[in-house]
């Protein structure tokens, strides 16, 4: 597992930003030229290795979804740049966006939203492969089989409906179609948390057994922390569209920097009875992002002891503290209260 | 032991659909003393809300609570009660609170008002005193600015603000018994942290129970002091919240512990329970659970087990209870047992 960061990167994301354009009143829409917006993913960096699998973690509204989407241009990010095996995603168009999108794919919180209620399951599968000319006819239909057994479920389910499944198997479909088009790349977006655990923890052990039998990347975006930490190699903490800590996991989640990480992971409660736990809640909500605080994003929030103006004045670049591990924060690491 | 402020027994709510029957809760028994909080955890169709629902008789038809079942509350059997009778516990000594506080709240009323008409419904204040009592209860769940917030109205509000509206609706009346149906599973885990701290500092304060129904352990491990496991409408595993998780004793409650990825550990690989929860429709004969089981012998197909007491306290609806041999004998690899991974 580990072994993958000496790999060569297969993503290398710079400086990625997206705004959203905030609608205005009349008098702003008529005559104003700076129209107010909403910084979803703020002047993010990172890259993945081939085979690594690389956890996203935050809370509603840090960005790490509308992030997912810009590298896979399913929205136009507004600067920076999505390398993809060497290919700068952001200028393909036509043909080439789509044999990238063959490499790259995708796969939801919720598969029943994104499959036709009309069309059966193993047509679904078998959609990508046509559409990319992977195999046709009677070929076509062995790889559905090979799929689905691939993904644990039983080939004969092929032509059944979506609604005759259940959420697990749902999102085994899901996997199943996005492997369809041999990608090299997954991003896979809060893939479990709509799952019972006992079924999540079936689904967790798929992507697993995927990723080691045909040598996958995954971006894996996710709020739950035990869930990253379990699947992950290295792992993003984003807060307000930042990347405000990033390290490998072990490490991440035994030294937490930067103290959102710590408040965040402080937070999760954890299945031993009576433990005295020295918690860090967190007081109020993060700012709007319509309207994001001058210099550190986590200033209004954070418990650091010597937390002072000189937070507010820049903006704390992610620095590397210990080796390989980054974080975004001006003041010396304190230890947990 | 004083009698429990709540008791249910044999509680059994069924579905009638033609001439099919779901059995959501088929024959629930459990107490909930004065103060204390009781965490009712399983997954999706184990019958945990149903059971909610039931207490507060809100389940409607097809759906219909069989006769035989038992909810004492305070002494009274509820199900004996007439509706209006009903209507002067629920909201006013039993209150309720919901994952989704956007649905439970009214889009067109500012929630001052909405609390201030819980007030008026239950009591004889005054207009005036109502919104007053509103205000002070949005304070006790630290809104700031409680005075400006009572004014505003639900969608104004974040998620996070919204469940303390729905707390402090439910709390205006100072009810004896809280039912808590995964009241922060939509909301992220600062936030979530700061509601499980506000719900135990005003049950303090209060002095009112719980009922916690939940599927997270980790949530019920920090504020359980007793715990039902259900599965397949029935109650599989009862004990102390630090029994359950030290020495947890139903396959099914073993199965989920270790189906859990851990925050404080790296585990290879996760230990799964095979299968899904079978339909309502449609139990297993014997045990519910044996399909699913790497434990399961010929007696769990034809013999349904009765919760066996297996220690101080501790009942686990299994026949491992009385053929404890039978625990290492099946062992198979996909049963490691709890605390052994890391």
């Amino acid at each position: 597992m580990t072994s993958a960061r000496t790999n060569p990167a297969l993503l290398q994301v710079t400086r990625l930003r997206k705004d959203f354009p905030v609608r205005q009143g009349l008098q702003h829409g008529l005559f104003g030229h700076n129209a107010a917006a909403i910084r979803a993913v703020n002047d993010v960096s990172f890259d993945i290795a081939r085979g690594e699998t690389l956890g996203v973690v935050g809370e509603s509204g840090c960005g790490k979804t509308t992030m997912g989407r810009a590298i896979l241009r399913l929205i136009e990010p507004t600067s920076g740049s999505v390398v993809f095996d060497g290919i700068d995603v952001a200028t393909l168009h036509g043909a080439a966006l789509r044999s990238m999108r063959r490499k790259m794919q995708v796969v939801f919180q919720d598969p029943f939203s994104s499959l036709n209620p009309r069309m059966t399951v193993g047509a679904a599968v078998k959609e990508g492969m046509l559409i990319h000319h992977l195999a046709e006819g009677r070929a076509a239909d062995h790889r559905v089989k090979t799929l689905f057994e691939e993904v644990g479920l039983n080939p004969d389910y092929a032509s059944r409906y979506p609604h005759e499944f259940s959420g697990g198997q749902r999102q085994r479909i899901g996997v199943a179609r996005a492997l369809s088009v041999e990608p090299e790349m997954i991003v896979c977006d809060e893939p479990v948390s709509a799952l019972d655990v006992s079924v999540q923890a079936q689904v967790i052990n798929l992507l697993q057994d995927l990723q080691r039998d045909r040598g996958l990347t995954y971006l894996f975006i996710a709020h739950d922390l035990s869930v990253v930490r379990h699947i992950a190699d290295r792992v993003a903490v984003m807060y307000l569209g930042r990347i405000v800590e990033i390290a490998s996991a072990d490490d991440l989640y035994s030294n937490p920097t930067m103290p959102y990480t710590q408040a965040l992971l402080s937070a999760v409660p954890r299945p031993e009875p009576g433990r005295q736990t020295a918690r860090i809640v967190l007081q109020g909500e993060p700012p709007s992002p319509a309207n994001p605080p001058p210099g550190c994003v986590f200033y209004s929030r954070c418990q650091h002891p010597l937390k002072d103006d000189d937070c507010t004045r820049v903006v704390p670049p992610l620095e590397e503290k210990t080796p390989a591990h980054f974080a975004a924060c001006i003041k010396q690491p304190s230890q947990l209260p | 032991m004083t009698d429990p402020l709540l008791s249910v027994s044999d509680l059994r709510t069924y579905f009638h659909d033609g001439g099919v029957v779901a059995r959501a809760v088929d024959g629930v028994s459990f107490d909930v003393a004065a103060g204390e909080t009781v965490a009712v955890v399983g997954e999706s169709g184990s019958g945990k809300s149903v059971t909610a629902l039931s207490i507060l008789r809100l389940i409607r038809p097809p759906g219909r609570i069989e006769t035989a079942s038992s909810i004492k509350f305070q002494g009274r059997e509820l199900l004996q009660l007439s509706d209006g009778e009903m209507r002067t516990i629920r909201g006013n000594r039993i209150a309720m609170i919901f994952q989704e506080p956007m649905s439970a709240l009214n889009p067109v009323l500012t929630v001052g008002e909405q609390i201030a008409e819980v007030v008026r419904v239950h009591t004889d204040a005054s207009r005036h005193d109502a919104w007053e009592r509103a205000v002070e209860m949005l304070a006790l769940t630290g809104i700031s600015a409680p005075r400006e917030r009572a004014s505003e109205y639900p969608h104004q509000l974040s998620g996070g603000m919204r469940q303390r509206v729905m707390i402090a609706m439910a709390l205006v009346l100072k009810p004896a018994l809280l039912i808590a149906d995964e009241p922060t599973t939509a909301l992220d885990v600062t936030i979530q942290a700061q509601i499980l701290e506000l719900l135990q500092r005003l049950q303090e304060q209060l002095g009112m129970a719980v009922l916690l129904i939940t599927h997270d352990l980790g949530v019920v491990a920090e504020v359980a002091d007793r715990v039902v496991v259900m599965y397949g409408g029935e109650v599989v595993e009862r004990a102390t919240v630090t029994e359950l998780f030290e020495a947890p004793q139903h396959p099914y409650t073993e199965g989920l512990m270790s189906a859990m990825p851990r925050l404080d550990r790296d585990t290879e690989r996760l230990v799964t329970i095979p299968g899904v929860v079978p339909p309502s429709t449609a139990w297993p004969s014997g045990c519910r659970f044996r399909d699913r089981c790497s434990y399961a012998w010929d007696r769990c197909a034809t013999e349904h087990p009765p919760l066996y007491s297996v220690g101080n306290e501790h009942e686990s609806r299994c026949h491992l209870a009385v053929e404890p041999l039978r625990r290492s004998e099946s062992h198979t690899p996909s049963t490691v047992r709890v605390g052994a991974g890391s």
